[in-house]
């Protein structure tokens, strides 16, 4: 009954997904600071205490034990430091953590002129350095002069694993819960002892709960069958690979027709969990599904909103489309550039930033060229086509020919974990959010405003808008100057998508196009929902046909579907359609 | 009056500059030794590219300060084919019967390579070709200065099986040549193995994908069963960026399945925040990181050439710097520039490569390398975390492969590129 609370709970959740997304956002914030490694490692009890509080007697035992383990690193094998960093976790001693942590760091060196080991941390071009074991400060050092002690990924896992048995005694529960999950990772006797001590003087819930998962998980393997029986039991409900992996393990049959697990009735309930367990999985993934068309269809609708308005209301086609979006990421990048100690403002920042830019740019492209080519399509778009060339060079010849890198701020990096069957990465959800706002606001600006008035009375007819004292000239720049700098801003959410490069508006412009006349011409809401559509359908066939195939599949539809509905989705009615 | 003391300050050395550079066409005319460039320098390619075109100059400056060759200046050609693969055609043959170059310094992606090829064997050229390739050929014109296959794909996948424990197999590439068949090669090398089918998954995306929301989820999905998982990764260019945001986001981290890239390297990851990144691992024959005097010497010279100490040196540009010496080295022995004499003398020539060991030219046109894998460091640099016990001989054809393990190349006795050693016939495009 609490299964199916809980489950129901996280769909609740996800119904009002929007909101879901801007109000966990916080909570996830906050849990991602709790992720061992993220944040300064939190103080161990003892661990800075003067020695003389702690046992006098075993000291220097301890010390000389330290002092012989450090001393073997640098010359270590990784097996062979594997095998000392067991050790080190062996001795119980405070100090360990934090000489782990600086080797997970890779910050843990060895100084060439005495064989000392210490811990450097960035000082400009030198490294300021302390003893590993004391904490006394030894100077600053060239990088030269230092052996960094290298790790790789086993001996990383190790260190991790490690430093959570630290971490269980702290004050702090969602350490504690980070470090049991972290323990869990790669279990063994040890850690199982450590863990059931833990549990007897746990008090916080959640972390009791992981930990009896643990135990459960362990207790998998006991001899006793009703040991098993009760661990599969506390087991049911998790959406957890591993018991996933561990249960249907016990259902396989040996070579010689025995099962894994002898005893009927464990089989009978490990079986009856599968089956809960791959229901569940089952929906989360089509949830998973959706929600990867959802945004991959707003990435879609985000290029396409801009050219909505110049190709579908004003009737032009702007080849250099993609390039104003180019022109919005890389204001992106120049905003970072002035501003690197804030890169979660800079990105509010160079929102009207990227508009401003893109938008004056498009004025300009409109007063310069297609002014002068209204009604003459195929020479807007040579000329447009050639204006992107010249813009794409530009690019290059200011920024260099590579990719930029456009750093994205916390909020927008990691996932949001509903469970452990469902995630939704934060750049995708805010994605999704953001675009909808943009059309919404545009929407809002073409219906309710004076200009989005006169925008459709000089797209409509433009004689008698003229007649009605209605400057369609000035209409006209300001359209299309509101249509490139809309591009802009998608450029803005793009450079946290994809590559920031001379390029990127190239690898777009046949979307926007498609998704445009597949929503309608002239239609906004044709284009939301063309775009959205698209990308679910893609979405849908990509892990039956892969990334490939899906693509041609959609273009094929389209093919079709603009056949059979020449005008697209949402065809413009009435006489102003012909227009 | 300021303009025209301007004027007078400048008039000497516009004056100097006119005049040298009218010397400069006079020398050119007589007794330059012409290096021909071809590499992109505009286009998707450009971002790999440029450099390699950077480090041939280095090259032909370093020479001309010692001499020049033959007692003649070496004079760069240098061309732009735009990442356009036909275009590379038309300018190879540019290169070879307008400009006249002796040697050919160019190409990255193997599409380009195809391309220029049968103009290099039309007009008896000599190309060096610097990048890490899916084998298959060899060609008497070319030099592969880059890894085969057995030199990059099959030890990296041997350092996963042994010394990581992987079971289950992603081969995950952008859809064109390269990765296919290095990918075809490695399914055949992890059967032979003992590698159940279903332990291998196989995957291709579109050049430039960016969104990789479901293809991350479904390799953590394949990879969540129990055993432990390796992506090979075969993606080229501008997709790795999202790819590994994707990975970062959905965090996948290198410690539970590590992803191998072979055309990952340090100017890949200088545009790149690495942090999420780090423990992915890369297979090269060389890395920045590596501590020989050699290296550091090299790479001290490459900030000099190029007056930025950030700049980032890399496994083709090593190729280059090598392909160069040889070249230089064969030239010398051969007293002569003579395509058809040069190309003669290059098999057996030994220089040294940047970290260790002797790159050596061996019959088939390729060469020996040492093999490193690295993991990927927070600061954009690469750990090495193993590497062979010694250099590698190329294999221009794999043994893996049931349809050419028969086939070897030998531009040296038996003057052929695919000579089947059980029908004793030399067939392809090119054998006399």
């Amino acid at each position: 009954m609490m299964r199916w609370l809980r489950h129901c709970a996280v769909l609740g959740c996800l119904a009002g997904l929007v909101a879901a997304a801007a109000g966990t956002a916080v909570a996830g914030t906050a849990a991602a600071g709790g992720a061992p490694g993220a944040q300064p490692a939190p103080v161990s009890p003892g661990a800075g205490q003067p020695a003389a509080e702690r046992p006098v007697a075993d000291e220097p035992v301890a010390d000389e034990r330290l002092q012989q383990l450090l001393a073997q690193l640098p010359q270590a094998s990784y097996a062979d430091k594997r095998a000392l960093i067991r050790q080190f976790i062996a001795l119980h001693d405070p100090r360990v953590r934090a000489i782990l942590g600086a080797m997970l760091e890779e910050n843990l060196y060895e100084r060439s002129a005495d064989q000392r080991v210490v811990i450097g941390a960035a000082d400009g071009d030198n490294l300021r350095l302390t003893d590993a074991l004391t904490g006394a400060a030894l100077g600053t050092a060239a990088p030269d002069a230092l052996g960094r002690i290298g790790i790789n990924n086993q001996l990383r896992k190790a260190l991790r694993v490690g430093m959570a048995q630290f971490d269980l005694s702290s004050p702090d529960a969602a350490v504690r819960l980070a470090a049991v999950r972290e323990m869990l990772r790669a279990v063994d006797e040890d850690s199982i002892a450590v863990l059931r001590e833990r549990l007897a003087h746990e008090s916080n819930a959640a972390v009791k709960r992981a930990i009896g998962e643990g135990l459960a998980l362990a207790d998998l393997d006991s001899s006793d069958a009703r040991t098993r029986l009760a661990a599969v039991e506390t087991l049911a409900g998790s959406l957890n690979t591993d018991v996933y992996n561990r249960l249907s393990a016990m259902l396989e049959r040996s070579a010689d027709g025995g099962y894994a697990e002898p005893d009927a009735r464990v089989r009978a309930a490990a079986q009856a969990s599968i089956r809960s367990i791959n229901r569940w999985r089952n929906l989360y993934s089509a949830i998973q599904t959706l929600m990867f068309g959802l945004s991959q269809g707003s990435v879609l609708v985000l290029a396409a909103i801009g050219l909505a308005i110049t190709f579908g209301v004003m009737g032009v086609i702007n080849m250099a489309h993609g390039e104003l979006m180019m022109l919005g990421a890389y204001t992106t990048y120049v905003v970072q550039l002035l501003m690197p100690q804030h890169i979660g403002a800079s990105i509010v920042i160079a929102i009207p930033a990227a508009f401003l830019v893109s938008g004056l740019a498009g004025v300009a492209i409109e007063r310069g060229i297609v002014r002068h080519l209204y009604g003459r399509p195929l020479e807007t778009l040579l000329a447009t086509f050639g204006l992107s060339l010249v813009l794409q060079q530009a690019v290059r010849d200011l920024f260099s020919a590579n990719n930029r890198p456009v750093q994205s701020p916390p909020w927008l990096s990691g996932e949001l974990q509903i469970n452990e069957a469902l995630s939704l990465t934060y750049n995708r959800l805010y994605t999704i959010v953001f675009t909808f706002m943009l059309f919404l606001l545009l929407l809002a600006v073409l219906k309710r405003t004076r200009l989005g008035l006169e925008v459709r009375a000089v797209s409509q007819n433009r004689a008698m808008a003229k007649a009605m004292g209605v400057r369609t000239e000035w209409v006209d720049a300001l359209t299309f100057g509101l249509g490139s700098g809309i591009a802009g801003v998608a450029g803005v959410a793009l450079s946290q998508l994809t590559n920031v490069g001379p390029n990127l508006g190239q690898s777009y412009i046949v979307d926007s196009f498609m998704v445009v006349v597949f929503g309608g011409v002239g239609n906004l809401w044709g284009t939301e929902l063309g775009g959205n559509a698209l990308g679910i359908v893609n979405k849908l066939l990509e892990p039956y046909s892969g990334a490939v195939l899906a693509k041609i599949f959609v273009l094929v539809f389209l093919i079709l579907f603009i056949q059979r509905r020449p005008r697209g989705m949402f065809p413009q009615k009435g006489r102003a359609a012909d227009g | 009056m300021s303009i025209g003391r301007t004027l007078r300050r400048t008039l000497p050395v516009m004056c100097a500059l006119l005049a040298s550079a009218a010397g400069t066409t006079v020398a050119r005319a007589e007794d330059t030794i012409k290096v021909g460039v071809l590499h992109s320098l505009s286009g998707t390619m450009a971002i790999s590219e440029t450099t390699l075109k950077d480090t041939v100059l280095m090259m032909i400056d370093e020479q001309n300060k010692k001499g020049g060759l033959l007692g003649k200046k070496l004079e760069a050609v240098v061309v732009d084919p735009a990442s356009n693969w036909p275009l590379f055609a038309e300018k190879a043959s540019e290169l070879l019967e307008k400009d006249k170059v002796a040697v050919v310094f160019g190409c990255w992606t193997s599409v380009s390579r195809k391309s220029v090829l049968p103009v290099f064997e039309k007009d008896d050229g000599l190309l060096f070709y610097p990048v890490q390739y899916e084998g298959e050929e060899s060609s008497k014109n070319v030099i592969y200065t880059g890894a085969a296959p057995n030199q990059q794909a099959i030890p990296a996948v041997e350092y996963l099986m042994k010394d990581v424990g992987v079971k289950r197999w992603v081969l995950e590439g952008t859809d064109y040549v390269y990765p296919r068949t290095t990918n075809k090669i490695l399914q055949a090398f992890l059967i032979q193995k003992g590698v159940k089918p279903e332990d291998i998954m196989i995957n291709y995306t579109p050049f430039g994908f960016s969104d990789w929301a479901s293809e991350v989820s479904k390799i953590k999905a394949f990879g969540s069963a129990g055993k432990k998982t390796a992506v090979v990764s075969t993606i080229n260019g501008d997709a790795n960026v999202p790819f590994y945001k994707e990975l970062g986001n959905q965090k996948i981290s290198a410690e539970d399945i590590p992803v191998m890239a072979f055309s990952v390297g340090e100017e890949e990851l200088s545009g790149l925040d690495t942090r999420p990144l780090v423990g992915h691992l890369a297979a090269w024959n060389y890395f920045m990181s590596i501590n020989t005097p050699e290296n550091k010497e090299w790479i001290a010279k490459w900030h000099a050439f190029t007056k930025n100490p950030k700049r980032t040196f890399n496994d083709p540009m090593e190729a280059h710097v090598i392909g160069f010496q040889l070249w230089v080295k064969a030239v010398q022995k051969a007293g002569t520039t003579d395509t058809e004499k040069v190309i003669a003398t290059l098999p057996g020539l030994e220089v040294p490569n940047l970290t260790g060991g002797i790159a050596k030219v061996l019959p088939n046109h390729h060469i020996t390398k040492p093999v490193y894998v690295g993991e990927i460091r927070a600061d954009g640099q690469f750990n090495v975390v193993w590497k062979t016990d010694k250099v590698v001989p190329g294999e221009a054809w794999s043994h893996y492969l049931p349809a050419d393990k028969d086939i070897v190349a030998d531009w040296v006795t038996l003057k052929c590129g695919n000579y089947n050693t059980k029908t004793k016939v030399c067939s392809g495009q090119n054998y006399k």
